[in-house]
């Protein structure tokens, strides 16, 4: 299987509280609240790191779960996100995106 | 409200974090609205390094929701720059405007920067009516103008209409118009006291015959029975309650720094060019005042029916002279809703001339009419 990139979407608003994230996409208001878990995953999302990594570095150690399947979890719980447009998912790193130009 | 919109609320005001701040970046403003509580002249509004630097601080305080308001904000030649930083902080960032100087260039922008939506104040849908009251000639057709350019970009847009006695009657027509232009609607009857405690503005607001049809129109209010159902008993629940957001999850910063509980709660608590926002909001006596403040520690309004389902501003209580007392303008609105007086209107009746001095009855005694007792003196 080949690697999955994330990368946190530009266009949501997003703060820590209490532990969890908070995301709500600009395109459509609508909020999402992440669990710790979920929360790890998020913050995790660089662009760079791929979601094995992620999954093997942070949760593994963290939850005590076996790879594999928290890999799947993982995978699935990614491509949720990016389907409400909060996340991207690439098979290969991601960039950030350059800021918009300041109007003339 | 969402259910996970009110987790959130419940989760930050447990935690005593402002989930909600809104900064107004200038009280300058290019229309001279006849019941702005604001004064437009510039008495040194806070630059630009010191704007991004109070953002810094909210976001690392946890404030999610950020509203950018004034004065008009487009006046600011940097606020562009300001609304970009506070989106690369990830702020959910709404803009209050009145969309004169919104051109493509300016809604373009918005949209590119994910800014959460922009409210615009539109007061007739008659141009006579509207520019009367923003005493800016054109400023209808430009507004509107500035909402069709946000709108046609996907925009999330708001029409805010506050009611006062010359437009209540183009509510309709308001109405129709944000249908028309696919943008949300929302009214406003309250008119609010200048900051510095004027309150000859709040003749322009509507009177108590006229909110009373305002909460029975159901294109304003929805379920007219729901909203106009009697109050709740009053149990410990109320009387714990806090009475609104001010100083709980959300507070106000003007252009030049100081921090209050509410737009429309003037008690200084602090200015963010002499203190860090956090020490402030955490320990500002004032700020902690407000926060401790229950239902039951109101004296007039813990003994009211009306408790459990008012609407009182602490900060309208407070330009009355009293931050615990009742807000009037509040009282009025109860009694518009249900018919039911609340405790601090029959505290006012008992007191006035009318009942004082042992409540004067007049026995009419002439021709066939009956002994009446009338609550009129003739004194």
């Amino acid at each position: 299987m080949s690697p999955l990139y994330i990368a946190r979407s530009r266009e949501i608003a997003a703060r820590e509280l209490d532990g969890e994230m908070m995301i709500m996409s600009a395109r459509n208001s609508t909020l999402f609240n992440l669990n710790e878990l979920g929360t790890l995953i998020w913050q995790a999302a660089d662009g760079a790191t791929s979601l094995e990594e992620i999954v093997a570095q942070k949760v593994c150690p963290e939850y005590e779960v076996e790879s594999a399947e928290a890999l799947k979890d993982a995978e699935a719980f990614v491509r949720e996100l990016a389907e409400h447009g909060i996340l991207l998912i690439s098979d290969q790193p991601i960039a950030a995106p350059a800021a918009p130009k300041e109007p003339a | 409200m969402s259910t996970l919109m009110q987790e959130m609320n419940e989760r930050a005001l447990k935690a005593g974090v402002p989930l909600s701040v809104q900064l107004d970046l200038t009280y300058r403003c290019n229309e001279r609205c006849v019941h702005c509580y604001l004064d437009h002249d510039d008495h040194g509004e806070m630059t630009t390094a010191e704007i991004t630097g109070v953002l810094d601080q909210l976001a690392e305080a946890g404030v999610f929701f950020l509203c950018f308001s004034g004065g008009e904000v487009l006046m600011r030649p940097d606020f562009f720059r300001l609304v970009e930083h506070a989106r690369s902080l990830l702020f959910s960032v709404k803009v209050k405007t009145n969309a004169f100087l919104m051109r493509e260039k300016e809604a373009d922008r918005l949209c590119e920067l994910g800014v959460q939506s922009v409210q615009v104040s539109i007061y007739s849908h008659r141009a006579e009516v509207h520019d009367a009251i923003t005493k800016l000639p054109g400023s209808l057709k430009r507004s509107l103008a500035g909402i069709r350019l946000l709108r046609e970009r996907g925009m999330k847009t708001i029409i805010a209409n506050v009611f006062m006695r010359q437009n209540l009657q183009d509510y309709s027509g308001v109405v129709a118009l944000a249908k028309e232009l696919g943008a949300e609607y929302t009214l406003d009857p309250t008119i609010t006291p200048m900051l510095d405690g004027d309150r000859a503005v709040l003749g322009l607001g509507i009177d108590q015959r006229e909110l009373r049809e305002v909460f029975r129109t159901p294109e304003l209010v929805g379920n007219v029975n729901e909203f106009c159902a009697p109050p709740p008993a009053v149990d410990d629940d109320a009387l714990d309650s806090v009475p609104c957001s001010a100083s709980h999850t959300f507070c106000y910063i003007s252009p030049y720094g100081d921090v209050y509980p509410c737009v429309q709660f003037p008690l200084p608590t602090g200015n963010v060019r002499q203190q860090k926002f956090l020490e402030i909001w955490k320990h500002s006596p004032q700020m902690n005042e407000v926060r401790s403040i229950r239902g039951r520690d109101l004296p007039t309004c813990s003994s009211c029916s009306h408790l459990g389902a008012c609407t009182r501003c602490p900060g309208l209580a407070y330009m009355e002279g009293n931050m615990r007392g009742p807000s009037t303008q509040d009282c009025e609105k109860s009694f518009a809703r249900t018919g039911i007086p609340s405790a601090n209107m029959l505290a006012k009746a008992a007191a006035s001339p009318i009942f004082s001095g042992g409540a004067r009855l007049v026995q009419i005694t002439g021709g066939q009419q009956p002994a009446v007792p009338t609550l009129l003196s003739t004194k």
